[in-house]
């Protein structure tokens, strides 16, 4: 446990703080945000440490209450959980898979979360997005890495009028703004629960 | 806008992809024991096919992952695209677009 340990907090900046945003768009909670990466035969140990199974197809989401493990590429996952559970992940791992054939690497000073809620919302990412986000070409549970405009962002999309948009502090205050531009079209309904 | 389809992704946007060169060039196991002209040949020397070209691409704004492709550089039609390490598909002619 010790070398995997944290060694420091991780310094989490606020690079929305302040900043005017579109009504229909929030600042997701703080989170814990881990890249693992793994080789395929490491799979079936590493989905038993976190009780999640990392195996399904690539650019789809293993969920349970408090962890989300995105599957972004063939050998990469993105790991969103509760900010109190970073050193159990770790741990967990550790445990688990005692080879250490593993990388997992602490994120969560880098990004930062957008959660866009709405009945436009895939209307309003289509205006960055080169993605199809139509519900049948991306449903719920699905997740994966594209663009937003000028920005690299992982797209993730919680429920059918819901995504959730992981971005680069730096990018951030970008998509935020762009958001609120793009807002301007689609008015805000009053009566949308 | 052209679809690319990611051999672990599927079909995506072209935009989301990188260019990578030619594919299929190896690099000399003990570079000192190359000769000048076969060092000069692997560094600087490329078919610049008209046609059928094997190239490699990354899917950088998506998966991240390497993989080569045969592309009608003529029409610019993605004849097929394969993973690294796999052997170049048996394909001759490009298609129109």
């Amino acid at each position: 446990m010790a070398d995997v340990a944290m060694t420091m907090t991780p310094v989490r900046r606020a690079p929305l703080d302040g900043l005017a945003g579109d009504p229909r768009a929030r600042w997701a909670v703080p989170m814990a945000r881990f890249s693992l990466r793994l080789p395929e035969a490491a799979i079936g140990a590493a989905s038993a440490s976190l009780g999640l199974d990392l195996a399904g197809p690539i650019n789809n989401v293993a969920e349970r209450e408090g962890c989300a493990i995105l599957r972004l590429g063939p050998d990469e996952w993105l790991v969103l959980a509760n900010d109190a559970d970073s050193a159990a992940i770790a741990a967990a791992l550790d445990r688990g898979m005692p080879d250490r054939r593993f990388s997992l690497v602490d994120i969560g000073h880098r990004q930062t979360g957008i959660v866009l809620d709405g009945a436009d919302a895939a209307d309003m990412l289509s205006a960055g997005c080169p993605l199809d986000l139509d519900l049948a070409a991306f449903p719920v549970g699905m997740a994966t890495r594209t663009i937003f405009a000028k920005a690299e962002i992982v797209l993730w999309r919680t429920a059918p009028t819901r995504f959730h948009i992981e971005v680069w502090g730096s990018f951030a205050p970008y998509v935020w703004a762009l958001l609120k531009e793009i807002g301007r079209e689609y008015p805000v309904m009053e009566n949308t629960p | 806008m052209l679809l690319i389809t990611c051999p672990f992704c599927g079909q995506r946007p072209e935009i989301e992809f990188a260019y990578g060169g030619e594919a299929h060039i190896a690099r000399a196991a003990d570079p000192r024991a190359t000769s000048d002209e076969a060092w000069t040949e692997y560094l600087y020397v490329r078919g610049n096919a008209r046609g059928l070209h094997a190239e490699r691409w990354r899917h950088i704004r998506g998966c991240g992952r390497f993989f080569n492709a045969l592309r009608d550089t003529v029409t610019d039609h993605f004849v097929a695209t394969y993973k690294m390490g796999e052997a170049r598909p048996d394909r001759t002619e490009g298609k129109q677009p």
